[in-house]
């Protein structure tokens, strides 16, 4: 799982959620009026269109609203089995992110409870998730 | 007071497609210009007769031959003079844009006859390079939508869509022996299609024991890259009395777009924001679902059917399942025969402008062994990620 990826552009908007993992925690957007997380990152709030918005940690738990094994080779220096997954985070229904789970594919279910580590790579560290409570991989 | 409506001033007067390729020996401008001569010839214009054009999407350097045409290149290719012409994006509600901006240039007395192409020159891309089609290929780093997948390997859409298929799969008990009865009713109705890339038979248990791609989906749940291209004529009403077809009537059209292309889904990965073009679509006719004869659904991959037969209200949510289970009621002779060309899981990806070419073969009575009986009103809908929905009716 610890292959080559493509990484992320770091830009003003998003930047943060990409290097928040330097110090062991994500950070999601938040609005600072209404208290409503937003991912992925836009400039005004989406429920009441605040300018005040700041990235702010969360707990990095959530739960797996659904995945998928992929066995394709797409990029001959990628390894063709990886799991990727949408998590719903626990602070807010449908705040959803991408990844990957690192637990064996046999092990993925939907709706398992996960909690976050990260993957450094260059100046991104990567959120990845794994089942809740595992050892750190 | 419908009768007022813009798309009802309109009509589709001829349709033509070049031949499939993979990959066609023709560059993409024969191959535009093959389906636009089929086109003009269908509907007996010449290419005097074209005061507007518009394609979709916009010719782009991207690669990976998904839009390798323009308006631009194509209008000085073919000599066409227009009074007006478009600019569809790769942005708003998908491959029907350009449609939809026909439809308003008519309606507004711009123009009477436009010319709306679709060409594809995707197989070729990947003679070239295999990975060329692939999700932010060429780029050093990813940026936009394509940041929040790419990072985590899912460089092919169909990683994003087996979440769609696994989420729906889980809530509603359904499973790849229901899913698979999209790729086997595609291929059985593409043998009847002497344009469909793929005819060998294929059986639900070919389908099973197919290659997994990402689960839930197997390889036959994927449309396949392909070479060609579609025109369509979109005239304005009064004209068609003079011409060769009896005109197909655009009786109501619908368009949404959500999140999907900033990376934002909402719900619970098992509806689309397409429920909302449904809801135009039917808001615009006094025809009801029960009247459609038949559905051409777009198929970039298999779940997208699923989820687009509900968000058009053709069944409850969570039943288009159990609808396809068997494949019967949505085969040629069932109650609401489905992708009746093939699709593009079998007919190849003329990227949604094969469902309307199919939609109008179907109601000209031309679909031959695939001709499904006192066809009049199709359905027809495009896009997975901007979404647009026609209601056609034979005259």
């Amino acid at each position: 799982m610890s292959a080559a990826r493509k990484l992320p552009v770091i830009d003003e908007l998003s930047g943060f959620f990409w290097t928040s993992g330097a110090d062991g925690r994500l950070r999601i957007l938040r609005c600072g009026p209404c208290s409503h997380w937003q991912h992925p990152p836009q400039p005004r709030c989406a429920k009441c269109h605040s300018a005040d918005l700041a990235p702010q940690p969360v707990s990095g738990r959530g739960r797996v609203v659904s995945f998928t094994v992929n066995y394709q080779s797409w990029q001959k220096d990628v390894a063709a089995l990886f799991i990727f997954a949408v998590i719903e985070l626990a602070e807010q229904a449908e705040l959803y992110v991408f990844s990957n789970l690192t637990c064996a594919p046999e092990a993925a279910r939907s709706d398992m409870a996960v909690e976050v580590i990260f993957e450094q790579q260059e100046d991104v560290w990567i959120p990845l998730f794994q089942p809740l409570g595992a050892d750190h991989a | 007071m419908l009768d007022g409506l813009p798309e009802k001033q309109c009509c589709i007067t001829g349709v033509g497609q070049s031949e499939v390729g993979r990959p066609s020996p023709l560059n993409p401008i024969e191959l535009t210009i093959d389906a636009v001569t089929k086109a003009l010839d269908d509907a007996g214009l010449t290419l005097a007769d074209i005061d507007g054009i518009t394609n979709y999407p916009p010719k782009t350097d991207l690669g990976g031959g998904i839009s390798p045409v323009g308006v631009g290149e194509a209008m000085f290719a073919l000599g066409i003079d227009a009074k007006w012409i478009g600019s569809s994006t790769h942005e708003g509600p998908g491959h029907m844009s350009a449609i939809f901006q026909a439809v308003m240039a008519i309606a507004t007395g711009l123009c009477r006859h436009v010319l709306v192409f679709r060409t594809v020159a995707q197989a070729q891309a990947r003679v070239q390079s295999r990975g060329s089609t692939l999700l932010a290929s060429g780029h050093s780093r990813v940026a936009g939508n394509n940041a929040w997948t790419v990072p985590f390997h899912a460089v092919s859409p169909v990683n994003l869509w087996a979440l769609y298929a696994q989420a729906y799969f889980d809530k509603y008990g359904a499973g790849p022996e229901q899913l698979g009865w999209v790729a086997v009713n595609g291929r059985r109705n593409a043998a009847h299609n002497p344009n469909a890339i793929y005819t060998k038979p294929l059986t639900i248990e070919d389908y099973l024991a197919s290659r997994m791609i990402s689960t839930p989906l197997r390889l036959y749940d994927c449309d396949t890259h392909i070479d060609g291209a579609t025109a369509l004529i979109i005239s304005a009403r009064d004209t068609a009395k003079d011409l060769r077809n009896p005109p197909i009537h655009i009786e109501a059209m619908g368009m949404a777009l959500g999140g999907l292309g900033q990376g934002i889904h909402t719900g619970d990965f098992t509806t689309l924001p397409a429920t909302r073009a449904g809801e135009m679509l039917w808001q615009r006719t006094d025809l009801k679902p029960r009247d459609v004869s038949c559905a051409q659904i777009y198929d970039g991959f298999s779940i997208h059917t699923w989820l687009w037969l509900e968000a058009l209200q053709m069944v409850k949510p969570g039943e288009a399942a159990a609808f396809m289970d068997g494949g019967t009621r949505i085969a040629l002779d069932g109650e609401l025969p489905m992708n009746t060309g093939g699709g593009q899981l079998s007919g190849g990806r003329f990227h949604g402008y094969g469902h309307t070419f199919e939609a109008c073969t179907q109601l000209w009575g031309r679909g031959g062994g695939r001709q499904v009986k006192d066809a009049k009103v199709s359905v027809v809908c495009n896009g997975g990620y901007g979404y647009g929905a026609l209601l056609l009716r034979a005259d």
